[in-house]
């Protein structure tokens, strides 16, 4: 088990630095530059402002620079567009409110959707199956950016219960939109998965002795059907909280949170390109570490699968 | 008296008046203040900085005029009155000029502002190592050196600005500059604190850290949602100060910021596009539509691998001509805007618009001699079939101007035109490298003066997009710079890039805003929206 972590951990350290590079080349190759606007800058004052944030060197050698100073002083680099804010202070300033609302969002989606698509699946086209799934395939297609609107429009216009956006000096009321705007369409998912998931787990060999025994239905969905239902919902978990902590760029923007959903867009239509990488490798390393805690909780779920 | 003009009063008025207490009262107009003297206003985006060195964008410089003050200072009009400086003196041919400061001008630590100040930030502006995209400003005010120390040729100290003493600045130019005082009320030349910047170094615009000689301090700053500025008791002017907290806050998206303005969460946001005749009709005492000086227009690509069709005038002027502006302004876009058939923004100082035949006639007589134009040079309907690209940067309301002149066009003209649009870099890279035909563009004024705008029409002006060459054009403005009274030569630019063509002009920019009916002091007369809070306050609700 140890030796497992410690080799998957090995393999992440190559798989960032060619994430690193190919953002770099598609960095590079996209036209213009952070630098450019509306107005031009005289060629001196360009090679004044390129010369201060080293874009003057050969490409292979800001590659190198950069992860050189990640690795030796864990130094991201400044914003090129934010100019008074460094990379390290931006995602310290939204993290923690994607961090927030991402995962609030996540245990919605996690509690409501399993407990959907399980109830769904009980009670196997039956009126409840067809409310459960239908509102799973209505949330799923609801996009966020038309459901944010709506939970405003309801909300704020109409009911005036919560304010329509801002995050800072606010309180825990502040989090309800962002949090059910986010969560519907991976509620919908987990439920959709947990469903089909489980039927198919209802229509296994050890759930027909199980009840052959009479054991009570409540006792054979806890202690023998849920844990081998979860598992393909688990390897959507994974991937969806990394997604979900790391914010939306729809929530960021419209609920004008400050978190750093909004940077991942943002910083590529300014070509910011220090903030594009942060993100980018904090996602990365996210992710890599989530597909490992998922791999871990698969073994001990499933004690077919030895790491 | 307005506010405006008891903020420009000077240091004696001051003590004559006794200070002033912050009563219940506006002490000048005896209107009764609300208890709540907090000023919210939505901007788009986060600043990309709020250094008076650095500031490239016109949110930035809103918040730098709170926290800093600059030499002079606008009134609600937009002329100069004092800011840190009293009143200046120019030498007789008009390239010394010598500013008086108040002596009782502190810093927000405490510490008294200096000339030494002004030196240091003027020549840290200039300094290659600072690295400022504004850096140019200091060259373009003419100031002695500045082109070789922004280009790395000379050191920042040989720049032509001194300390004579404490209180006097004394600033040498190249070539005398009649609205050179104007030019001191940009951000660019505002003071800068030296020993903060140089114990924090890049972190000194961070709340905490930064210190400033304006009315406000930074009192907190949450990058993408809110930046926070409240009184500076060190202020010189601070009894005259009622506004007590500004806070701007970060809204992407416009229609979040009218709710949250519906929601008295703001005090002022902008007008969504489309939506200013409903507001207008819902809000009429607290819509608001000012002359913005920015010109939209399409960039006609000039180049030698253009299309033939573009390179005859005649099909310049027709497409020019078929262009029905009113309809754009008063049907499309309903905000304020006016129409445009010249270059520079109408509501520019000291501008009169001269009348260009097209100006002059009435819709249908433009298109009727558009058509002759066409027919002359053998396109459209009866001619050969011409098509044309509109490139314009994603946008909606961009969007919905290309469809309805290609309309235009279409049914005038019998010229087709196909619509490209491109993500906002690759559309500057491509019509920077000049791959279009026509190009939108929106040009704002960096200082309100028509050579702001005209220059950029000249030979080796890096937005030249259009690349128009013409020698007489250069020259003219050329001799407008040391004229004594270039509105004539101006004048005559327009004319002639009227008769060019190289850009086809459509609109004048106006700005929309929602501001609460109890805010006071706006300054809705100043073109360049140059507002302070100092200047602004707050009346009971009635």
């Amino acid at each position: 088990m140890l030796a497992f972590i410690l080799r998957r951990l090995l393999v992440a350290i190559p798989t960032i630095l060619i994430l690193i590079v190919i953002s770099f080349i598609l960095m590079f190759a996209a036209p213009g530059g952070p630098f450019n606007t509306e107005k031009p800058l005289p060629a001196a004052i360009l090679a004044n402002i390129e010369a201060r944030y080293g874009l003057d060197r050969p490409y292979l050698v800001q590659i190198g620079s950069y992860i050189w100073n990640i690795v030796v002083h864990f130094d991201f680099g400044p914003s090129f567009k934010y100019r008074d804010q460094t990379v390290s202070g931006l995602i310290a300033q939204g993290f923690p409110v994607t961090l927030t609302y991402g995962s609030l969002a996540f245990l919605v989606a996690v509690v409501l959707g399993v407990a959907l698509g399980i109830a769904a699946a009980i009670r196997h086209n039956t009126w409840l199956d067809y409310i459960a799934t239908g509102t799973a395939i209505g949330a799923s297609v609801l996009p966020n950016f038309v459901l944010a609107p709506l939970l405003v429009i309801v909300f704020t216009l109409w009911l005036g219960w919560f304010d329509a956006g801002g995050w800072s000096g606010k309180g825990w009321d502040a989090a309800v939109l962002p949090v059910i705007a986010l969560s519907t369409s991976y509620l919908a998912a987990i439920a959709r998965i947990t469903r089909s998931s489980m039927l198919e787990v209802l229509n296994s060999g050890f759930i027909r002795t199980a009840r052959a025994k009479g054991l009570p239905m409540g006792r054979i969905i806890l202690r023998h059907a849920l844990k081998p239902t979860l598992l393909p919902v688990l390897s959507y978990l994974g991937p969806a909280f990394v997604a979900m902590i790391t914010g939306s760029v729809v929530i960021d923007v419209f609920f004008s949170t400050g978190g750093i959903g909004q940077y991942f867009v943002n910083a590529a239509l300014n070509r910011d390109y220090s903030v594009i990488m942060g993100v980018t490798i904090l996602v990365g390393v996210l992710t890599i570490l989530f597909n490992l805690l998922v791999d871990i909780l698969y073994a001990w779920i499933d004690p077919k699968i030895r790491l | 008296m307005s506010m405006r003009t008891l903020a420009a009063a000077s240091a004696l008025a001051m003590i004559a008046t006794g200070a002033l207490a912050q009563g219940a009262t506006n002490p000048e107009t005896g209107e009764a203040l609300a208890e709540d003297q907090t000023f919210s206003y939505r901007v788009l985006d986060e600043f990309p900085s709020i250094d008076p060195g650095l500031i490239e964008d016109v949110e930035g410089s809103h918040v730098a005029r709170q926290l800093f003050e600059g030499l002079l200072n606008q009134d609600a009009q937009g002329n100069v009155i004092p800011g840190v400086a009293t009143d200046w003196t120019v030498s007789e041919d008009g390239l010394t000029y010598t500013f008086n400061l108040r002596p009782e001008a502190k810093w927000s630590n405490g510490e008294p502002v200096t000339a030494s100040d002004f030196v240091y930030a003027w020549q840290r502006a200039a300094d290659p190592a600072t690295a400022s995209p504004y850096s140019w400003y200091i060259a373009l005010m003419k100031v002695a050196n500045a082109d070789a120390v922004v280009a790395g040729e000379a050191a920042p100290d040989t720049l032509g600005v001194k300390a004579v003493d404490d209180h006097t600045l004394e600033v040498t130019i190249t070539q005398p500059i009649p609205y050179f005082p104007q030019m001191v009320t940009h951000t660019t030349t505002f003071p800068v604190p030296r020993s903060v910047i140089e114990e924090f170094g890049d972190q000194w615009t961070q709340p905490g850290n930064m210190v400033g000689n304006g009315a406000y301090v930074l009192s907190d700053r949450v990058p993408q949602e809110r930046l926070v500025m409240t009184r500076n008791e060190n202020y010189w002017d601070n009894a005259n100060t009622v506004i007590d907290t500004v806070n701007a806050l970060v809204i992407n998206d416009e229609t979040q910021g009218l709710t949250r303005w519906e929601g008295d969460e703001l005090d002022q946001t902008d007008v969504p596009i489309g939506q200013y005749p409903r507001l207008s009709e819902e809000y009429p005492d607290e819509i608001h539509a000012v002359p913005n000086l920015c010109t939209y227009f399409y960039h006609v690509n000039m180049r030698e691998d253009s299309p033939e069709a573009l390179k005859d005038p005649r099909v310049r002027e027709a497409l020019n001509l078929a262009i029905d502006r009113d309809v754009i302004v008063n049907n499309i876009l309903a905000a304020g805007q006016t129409a445009a058939y010249t270059l520079t923004h109408e509501a520019t100082a000291g501008w009169e618009v001269p009348e260009v035949p097209a100006a002059a006639m009435t819709q249908a007589d433009r298109n009727a001699r558009a058509q002759e134009l066409i027919a002359e040079a053998g396109y459209g309907t009866d001619g050969e079939p011409l098509s044309l690209e509109i490139l314009y940067n994603t946008d909606q309301a961009h969007q919905q101007l290309a469809v309805a002149i290609g309309q235009m066009w279409k049914q005038t003209l019998g010229v087709d035109t196909t619509l490209a649009n491109q993500e906002w870099q690759t559309f500057l890279d491509a019509r920077k490298n000049g791959d279009f035909e026509l190009a939108r563009a929106g040009w704002c004024a960096d200082y309100n003066e028509a050579s702001s705008f005209l220059d950029v029409m000249t030979t080796d002006n890096e937005s030249n997009d259009s690349r128009y060459e013409n020698p007489e054009f250069d020259a003219l403005m050329e001799e407008s710079r040391t004229a004594e009274d270039p509105l004539p030569i101006y004048q005559q630019a327009e004319e002639m890039l009227a008769r060019d063509l190289p850009i086809l002009p459509i609109y004048f920019y106006s700005e929309d805003f929602l501001l609460d009916s109890t805010i006071k002091g706006y300054p809705y007369e100043n073109a360049q929206e140059n507002w302070y809070a100092k200047d602004l306050y707050r009346v009971a609700e009635q």
